[in-house]
């Protein structure tokens, strides 16, 4: 186990280390970062006295290793576009864009798997067909249009909900929820579902597959035949061997909604990471782009470690094969 | 002329013949690009001739409505463009941004996997390693950050001239993996067969080996991935020019149209918005439909 965990956790440091180089190299390269602070009539001895200062003559491993230090604290230079610290914006938006993931996961699950496993069961039912092809559709519909089609019909057509922002947001600590206000909640809801249409087809999809791969299997027809309901052989027996694999697809997948959720929010102008993200590309804000590529990075590889870690625990065929090459 | 009567002959036409879905779907896609490469000539007016535009016939609304002009058919945007035109040069650019970067992601991508597949050691760890660390990001997300870089790097007012190619290498840069995974796994297989071992005692050139022994049967999926890559660069080109950092709007993709109509969408103009969405759904999804069926008809276990 543990030798397991230290190697999930070395490759964890050097996917990281890739990103903190690539971040590093757009603060670097991309753009001379002098120039960018000091005002145009600076003189060259200026300029020098800046380079020095911020230990830009020094050479590259240095710099590298400066640079590291620094993120690891969470300093990531200022905002060329809003003028504040990057990491203090990163601070403010992380609530608005982990309640939208969060919330999104929800759906993907709880609407997911029932679906899943009602299209595994009743396999020829049209209204199985009807689902799966809906699920089709949902791969060639772009995020940003489901987004769109649904404030044109539940905001400017009917006028239920509303289409942008995160309504009124309570503040606990550093925190900021939206889930405790009803207009907070209100506007959740089509950006949740919106965020949420690509997991809930990719859930549903899987578990279905899971399902009739399972079904097939000697210990349910062993189970029927001892005359267990429908219910206890479906439920109990089938659909918990397939949760292992749909909580992992979850897991890794969560990361994905988070990244995905730069174009949910752009749609919804909802106030958060991703939105920030997207302004920064527009005005080619780098310290901000390399600030949320180093915590989206950090964010993929905790989900990955930590899933991995839970695979390990749950699937005990990981555990027989000591020191083989790991990993599923 | 034996080619032509054997595919005709063959399971793969045998299995398009009878799927009425595929049959469409092949369809819709042959006259997107025909109206596309042919967009001038198809296309009832020539939205970017500014002489021929009128503000009064801004926000005209579809013909159907009843409260449209017959002249034009789906309506007209903010600046008087015939929503139906602006669809149909936007599909060519959509196309051509698709087409152009899974070109240039299979080429890279097939290269990649062949020697990564032949070669093996330290190189095929090197790039599987990197081909894993990219994996774990979202396309659009590697996407978005190429072409941010590409803007702070071009000087100012280039950036717009160039838009197209910088798209085209973004979107290449992030779906180059899928190819050279797929490819690394059949050659890994293929490396060991005769007829490799063979050209290798007659002392071929490995590059020769792989590119004109090897690469001929591998192609099968590839092919498959190519067509599902393009539907996929095509979401990802319209969801950058969504954003706002794809295509300028004086050469719209159908990304950069529903932006621009996502504004009106409040103020009643449907029309500028859900005709670009209904005709990027329909083009993704046909070629999905295409794909898929690709996959099945040349996967013999599958039948």
């Amino acid at each position: 186990m543990i030798a397991f965990v230290l190697r999930r956790l070395l490759q964890g440091v050097i996917v990281m280390l890739v990103v903190g180089l690539i971040a590093f190299s757009l603060f670097n390269f991309v753009g001379d970062p002098v120039s960018l602070m000091l005002p145009p009539e600076a003189t060259q001895a200026d300029r020098d006295a800046m380079r020095q200062a911020l230990g830009l003559d020094k050479p590259f491993y240095v710099q590298f290793v400066t640079f590291i230090g620094n993120a690891v604290q969470g300093n990531f230079g200022i905002s060329l576009r809003l003028g504040r610290p990057v990491s203090t914006l990163l601070v403010e938006r992380l609530p608005a864009t982990l309640e939208l993931a969060f919330t999104a996961a929800m759906i993907g699950l709880l609407v997911g798997i029932p679906v899943g496993v009602y299209t595994a069961l009743k396999r020829d039912s049209w209204v199985s067909r009807a689902l799966l092809t809906t699920s089709l559709v949902g791969v060639s519909l772009p995020n940003f249009l489901i987004g769109i089609f649904l404030i044109l019909i539940f905001a400017v057509w009917l006028g239920w909900l509303p289409s942008f922002g995160r309504g009124d947001t309570v503040k606990i600590g550093l925190w900021s929820t939206g889930f405790l206000t009803k207009s907070g909640l209100k506007s959740l809801i089509l950006p949740a579902i919106t965020l949420g249409f690509f997991p809930v087809t990719l859930i549903m999809r899987l578990v279905r597959a899971e399902m009739l791969e399972v079904l097939r299997t000697d210990y349910i027809k062993f189970a029927r035949a001892r005359g267990l309901s429908d219910r206890a052989v479906n439920f109990g027996h089938a659909l918990k061997n397939t949760l292992v694999p749909v909580i992992t697809i979850t897991g890794l997948q969560l990361g994905g909604i988070i990244a995905f959720a730069i174009i949910t929010e752009t749609v919804f102008q909802w106030p958060g990471m991703g939105l920030l993200f997207v302004q920064a590309v527009q005005f080619a804000d780098i310290p901000v782009m390399a600030a949320y590529l180093c915590l989206i990075g950090l964010i993929f590889v905790v989900i990955n470690l930590v899933v991995d870690m839970l695979y390990y625990l749950v699937d005990p065929r990981l555990r027989a094969e000591r020191g083989g090459s790991g990993g599923h | 002329m034996e080619a032509v009567r054997r595919f005709f002959d063959g399971d793969v036409f045998y299995s398009f013949k009878h799927s009425p879905l595929t049959i469409t779907a092949a369809v819709i896609v042959v006259a997107c690009i025909v109206g596309a490469t042919f967009a001038p000539f198809v296309a009832p007016h020539n939205p970017f001739d500014l002489k021929t535009l009128n503000l009064l016939d801004a926000f005209t609304p579809p013909a159907f409505t009843g409260r449209g002009n017959p002249d034009y058919l789906l309506g007209t945007d903010d600046q008087g463009r015939d929503v139906l035109s602006t669809i149909i040069f936007g599909s060519r650019m959509s196309l051509v941004i698709g087409l152009g970067a899974t070109f240039l992601a299979m080429v890279f991508g097939v290269s990649m996997g062949l020697m990564s597949g032949y070669i093996g050691g330290k190189f095929d760890a090197f790039i599987m390693r990197v081909a894993d660390i990219q994996l774990s990001f979202p396309a659009i997300l590697i996407a978005l950050l190429i072409d941010g870089v590409a803007r702070a790097v071009l000087p100012k007012g280039s950036h717009d001239e160039l838009a197209v190619y910088v798209l085209i290498l973004a979107i290449a840069a992030a779906g180059w993996v899928s190819f050279a995974r797929t490819v690394r796994g059949s050659t890994l297989v293929e490396r060991n067969k005769d007829y490799v071992q063979a050209a290798r005692v007659i002392g071929r050139h490995p590059l020769s080996i792989m590119f004109s022994h090897v690469l001929p049967n591998v192609l099968g999926p590839v092919l498959v991935i190519a067509t599902l890559q393009i539907g996929a660069a095509i979401i990802t080109e319209s969801s950058l020019s969504y954003l706002g950092v794809g295509v300028p709007p004086t050469q719209p993709s159908l990304g950069t149209l529903i932006r621009i109509g996502n504004d009106f969408l409040f103020s009643g103009e449907w029309w500028i918005t859900v005709f670009p969405g209904a005709a990027l759904v329909i083009v993704v999804l046909s070629i999905n439909v295409l794909g898929d069926w690709l996959r099945d008809a040349l996967n013999p276990r599958l039948r």
